[in-house]
C-alpha cells in the first residue's frame, strides 16, 4: 500500500468515495418519463391502428389470399389429373371430337364438384 | 406482437428505468465530466434501450440488464467523442460531487485526497477510466463490467488491476 502525506493510501476506498453515485436530477426524471410516455403512446397508437385496420387494408390479406391461392391451385391440378387420367376411356367411348370434348367438360365439372363437396 | 405483450414489456421496461436511472447517470456524469451533457446522454441511453429491449431481453437468458443499458451509454459516450473529436472539455464539477455527495466527516478528512483521486482518473486512458468507474461508482462486478466492455472476465480483471495501480502511481507521484 503507497503513502501520501505520512499516511497509507486506500486506493480502492478513495475510488469509491470519490466516485460516489450522482442522484439524477429531478427534471431529467421528469424529461426522460416524458419521452418514455411519448414513444410507449405512439407505439400502442400504431399497434392498434394496426390491429383494427389489418383486416381492412388488403397488403395484409397476402396470407389467406396465397392461402386460398395455394388451395385451388392444388385443387385444381387434381381435377385436371383426374380428368386426364379418365381421358382414354372418356375417347373410346366419344362417337366424335365434339362428343369428346362435351364428355371432358362433363368429367372435370364432375371432379370439380366432388373436390368441392370435400 | 399484440397489445398484452406490449403492456408486458413496457412494465418491464419501466422495472428496468427506475432500477438503473441512477446507474446510467452515474456512469455518464463520471465519463464525460459535466451535468448537462450526463443528462442528454442518460436519455439517449433509455430511448435507444427502449428501442432495442424485446430483443436484448430474449438475448439476455434471464441475466441482468445493467450490462447492456452501461454498454449502450458507453456506445453513446465514445460517439459523442468521435463527433467532437475531443476529450472531455469540462472537468469534472468534482465542488458539486463533494458537496452533494460526501458527508461532513469526509470533506474536512479527505477533500483534498479526493480531488486528487478525482483529477488522476481523468489521467486515466478511457478504457481503465471506465472500468473504475463501473467498479467503484455502479458496483458492477468483473463479470458485469466484462459484458458493458465486451471483454472476457480474464481481460477485465487485468485491465481493473492495472488501472487501479496507473492510478495509484498518479496520485502519489511527488
Amino acid at each position: 500500500m503507497s503513502q501520501t502525506a505520512g499516511r497509507p493510501l486506500d486506493i480502492e476506498s478513495m475510488l469509491r468515495l470519490a466516485l460516489s453515485p450522482v442522484e439524477p436530477p429531478a427534471a431529467l426524471r421528469t424529461r426522460v418519463e416524458t419521452r418514455l410516455q411519448e414513444l410507449t403512446d405512439l407505439a400502442v397508437d400504431e399497434l392498434e391502428s394496426w390491429e383494427l385496420g389489418s383486416m381492412r387494408d388488403p397488403r395484409n390479406w397476402a396470407r389467406p389470399v396465397i392461402a386460398t391461392a395455394v388451395g385451388a391451385t392444388a385443387g385444381t391440378a387434381l381435377v385436371v389429373l383426374r380428368v386426364r387420367q379418365q381421358h382414354r376411356k372418356r375417347q373410346a367411348a366419344s362417337h366424335d371430337p365434339l362428343d369428346l370434348a362435351r364428355r371432358t367438360l362433363k368429367a372435370a365439372s364432375a371432379e370439380a364438384r366432388k373436390l368441392a363437396q370435400r | 406482437m399484440d397489445s398484452a405483450h406490449k403492456a408486458r414489456l413496457d412494465r418491464e421496461f419501466s422495472d428496468l428505468y427506475r432500477a438503473h436511472l441512477r446507474d446510467v447517470y452515474s456512469y455518464a456524469y463520471y465519463r464525460i465530466g459535466n451535468h448537462h451533457d450526463a443528462e442528454d446522454l442518460t436519455e439517449q441511453t433509455f430511448l435507444q434501450a427502449y428501442r432495442h429491449f424485446e430483443r436484448a431481453q430474449a438475448e439476455s437468458d434471464g441475466r441482468p440488464l445493467r450490462p447492456w443499458l452501461i454498454r449502450i451509454a458507453h456506445n453513446l459516450a465514445a460517439n459523442l467523442y468521435r463527433d467532437r473529436s475531443r476529450r472531455p472539455q469540462t472537468p469534472i464539477d468534482d465542488t458539486t460531487v463533494l458537496r452533494t455527495q460526501h458527508t461532513t466527516e469526509d470533506l474536512v478528512e479527505g477533500r483534498d485526497e479526493l480531488a486528487r483521486i478525482l483529477e488522476s482518473i481523468k489521467q486515466l486512458p478511457d478504457e481503465r477510466r471506465e472500468a473504475l468507474i463501473m467498479r467503484f461508482s455502479l458496483g458492477m462486478d468483473n463479470r458485469e463490467i466484462a459484458r458493458a466492455m465486451g471483454k472476457s472476465d480474464g481481460a477485465t480483471k487485468v485491465l481493473l488491476h492495472r488501472a487501479i495501480k496507473q492510478l495509484e502511481g498518479i496520485v502519489t507521484a511527488p
